[in-house]
């Protein structure tokens, strides 16, 4: 289970150590596979995080190995989180801990998901992101800053600092940094627009005569 | 920039304001909501203390985790019936129709709501499920959200999204006999990759697509998702209105009248452009077949699987992940390839059209030694449509069971389930490892009549070489394809 909260307010930075899952289209199916979906809230969920990928490698996984407890920072390649639209995914990543993700590229619905919790998904090219992951290899339990404005991350390493540019599309950007990612008020808040624009959809009012 | 289309017009009418965020926020004419995304949502909306908005614009059914043998409550799992009744609680408290067990109107989401004709062109539709883009062959805008977003939806009948880019898909030609809309799709995935549609709507159109049946079309779009698009489409025409026409939720009289006018102006124009677009010749298609751990990862049912060196090299560490854990060889046949268990149902193709051809291919033969085979209709009103014409006693006289309607076997919550190393021959949507329940259980996506050509057959057969003459037209395209 995370010890730090959940994500709240406006989100600048994060700060943790790093967790590296290497391959290409990782699909929420491995994530959370589906009978952890068979529940009526999202406590509990940590526990399910990679199950069938942590059994089949019998505690060599990444999330299993005692240097990655109490990660904050997932990092992955290419696709992350394709498959299922299910938020159960990013939920049980962030219950697990972890605050923010670095990768190659994400699903969209993903992305978006994890937007909705307040964990940014930032991106880096191919070559960046391996170099990330060795430069995380070389130096285990090395503490990873990222920062939203601009994207970029840093390794600390005693006297040694990498650093690399990430990118995150500059709508999710301001949502984050601003705290407005959690939008519901956002949204209710538009009563007379929402009403409008009902108002013209000819099925919402039964195809009357104009 | 994509200017004219479908996706344009209907993005348009449904744009409620401008989001701070650069996102805009889009009203949602149709919700549909079931027992696995829903209850958190809800929890969020109370806690919010925030109320439903639009309680009419949302309807519910459950599907996912309920039993396809007995559906007498409690169900034997109390998770899955602590579920359902959360669900039961929130639609009663909130003032929503649930079309429950034994209702006549329950079954997969994404069969129920066209059924019903809820589903109406020009609509945005969204649902806590991917496959939601299902509903986009009625020419709606349609896609899969997660449960922040459900919530989003419950409160305020809208959520914050941004637009994407429309390619247009166009299939020239005509499929074959014994090709379907199941083959046409994994044959684009394949092409295009599973990642290809990111950021993109696709618009299938051309003459095969405007030749398909609307079940068909929903087949087709409802696999978009898995070629990476959030959405895929079919404009509206006279296939859509002869569908829809008597329909529960569809208009009657003169609103009839308007409703296809307002319709048919929806429909991408002879002018409208788009961001991209891709041709395809329908008549080169052959029944379509995954052999890997992606939808993507689909060759015809008469190639071989494919060595590394006729693999692109960015998509190499996945085939050799997929020769590993589907234990196939590099170059070997498909076709002949033996299956365990023959799965025919879920939102892809549960729908009667569906049944119809897997029961062409199993009249008159039985399940081979040792297979497990079994049929689950898409719904309460597919079952009891098919068992009016006598599909199940064609089904069971070949030694297949016929269950009650539900998700079933697409994946793994409810008690159909790959046990082991089982390798199934399914007309669902995915391959991923794992998928249909077991953490190394393989599954082989294929249409409904291949499933049903496999099970007969006991491995991996072309079902062009046992059905000779064309199969039977489909309810709603006889009329309107004469
Ligand atoms: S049939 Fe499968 S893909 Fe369709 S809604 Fe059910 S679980 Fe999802």
């Amino acid at each position: 289970m995370s010890a730090t909260p959940f994500p709240a307010g406006p989100i600048q930075r994060c700060e943790g150590r790093a967790v590296v899952v290497p391959g290409d289209d990782i699909d929420t199916d491995r994530i959370i596979p589906a009978r952890y979906l068979k529940c009526v809230t999202f406590d509990g969920l940590a526990e399910g995080v990679f199950a069938d990928d942590r059994s089949e490698r019998a505690g060599d996984h990444p999330f299993d190995r005692a240097e990655n407890q109490g990660a904050a920072i997932l990092v992955v390649n290419r696709n992350f989180g394709c498959g299922s639209s299910r938020e159960h995914a990013p939920q049980a990543l962030m219950r697990w801990g972890l605050r923010a993700v670095i990768g190659e590229s994400f699903a969209e619905i993903f992305f978006g998901n994890c937007l909705a919790l307040g964990i940014p998904c930032l991106s880096a090219d191919h070559d960046a992101v391996l170099a990330l992951q060795a430069a995380i290899a070389a130096h285990p339990g090395a503490v990873l800053q990222l920062d939203l404005e601009p994207p970029l991350v840093r390794l600390v390493a005693g006297s040694e600092v990498l650093e690399w540019p990430l990118s995150l599309p500059a709508g999710p950007r301001r949502m984050l940094v601003s705290g407005e990612w959690n939008g519901t008020a956002q949204l209710v808040a538009h009563d007379g627009e929402l009403r409008a624009t009902a108002s013209r959809l000819p099925y919402l009012t039964g195809f009357a005569a104009a | 920039m994509s200017a004219g289309t479908l996706y344009d017009k209907v993005w348009e009418l449904h744009r409620v304001a401008d989001l701070p965020g650069g996102a805009t926020q889009l009203f949602i004419g149709l919700h549909l909501i079931h027992e696995v995304t829903s209850p958190q949502a809800f929890a969020a909306l109370n806690d919010l203390g925030l109320t439903v908005r639009h309680p009419e614009r949302t309807v519910a059914t459950v599907d996912h985790i309920v039993p396809t043998t007995s559906q007498a409550r409690p169900f034997a799992d109390p998770l899955a019936e602590a579920m359902l009744a959360t669900l039961e609680g929130n639609c009663a408290r909130h003032g929503i129709t649930l079309h429950g067990l034994g209702s006549g109107r329950q079954g997969i989401v994404h069969v129920i709501a066209p059924e019903l004709g809820l589903t109406q062109p020009g609509m945005t539709v969204a649902c806590g499920d991917s496959h939601t883009s299902t509903h986009g062959a009625f020419g709606a805008i349609a896609f899969g959200i997660g449960t922040s977003q459900v919530r989003d939806v419950l409160a305020s009948q809208s959520l914050a999204m941004g637009k994407l880019k429309v390619r247009r898909i166009r299939v020239d030609g005509a499929l074959q006999s014994g090709v379907y809309a199941k083959d046409l799709v994994l044959h684009v995935i394949r092409t295009l990759g599973v990642k290809g549609g990111v950021g993109y709507a696709y618009e299938f159109a051309g003459p095969a697509i405007e030749a398909l049946s609307m079940e068909e079309r929903m087949t087709l779009c409802n696999m978009a998702i898995e070629g990476g698009a959030r959405c895929g489409y079919v404009n509206p025409d006279a296939v859509t209105f002869a569908y829809l026409k008597g329909r529960p939720h569809a208009p009657t009289g003169d609103a009839w009248e308007r409703a296809v006018a307002w319709w048919s102006s929806l429909a991408s124009g002879p002018e409208a452009s788009f961001d991209d677009e891709v041709v395809f010749d329908a008549a080169t298609i052959a029944p379509t077949i995954t052999w890997g751990i992606t939808p993507g990862q689909a060759i015809g049912v008469d190639e071989t699987v494919p060595t590394l060196e006729q693999t692109e090299s960015d998509e190499r560490p996945i085939a050799e992940e997929a020769y590993r854990y589907m234990d196939l060889r590099p170059g070997a046949p498909i076709e002949g390839l033996p299956v365990d268990v023959c799965f025919i149902g879920s939102c892809t193709n549960g729908r009667l059209s569906d049944l119809r051809a897997a029961a062409d291919v199993a009249r008159g033969r039985r399940v081979a030694a040792g297979i497990k085979a079994f049929v689950v209709p898409g719904s309460e009103q597919v079952a009891a449509e098919a068992e009016a014409e006598g599909l199940d006693a064609v089904f069971r006289a070949a030694g297949f069971e016929w269950r009650e309607p539900g998700c079933s076997m697409c994946l793994a919550m409810n008690p159909d389930r790959l046990e082991g190393r089982q390798i199934s021959a399914s007309s669902s949507n995915r391959n991923f490892k794992g998928r249909q329940g077991s953490a190394t259980g393989r599954t082989l996506l294929m249409s409904p009549a291949m499933v049903a050509a496999a099970a007969v057959s006991g491995h991996v057969a072309d079902v062009r070489r046992l059905v000779a003459a064309p199969t039977t037209p489909e309810p709603e395209t006889a009329s309107t394809r004469a």
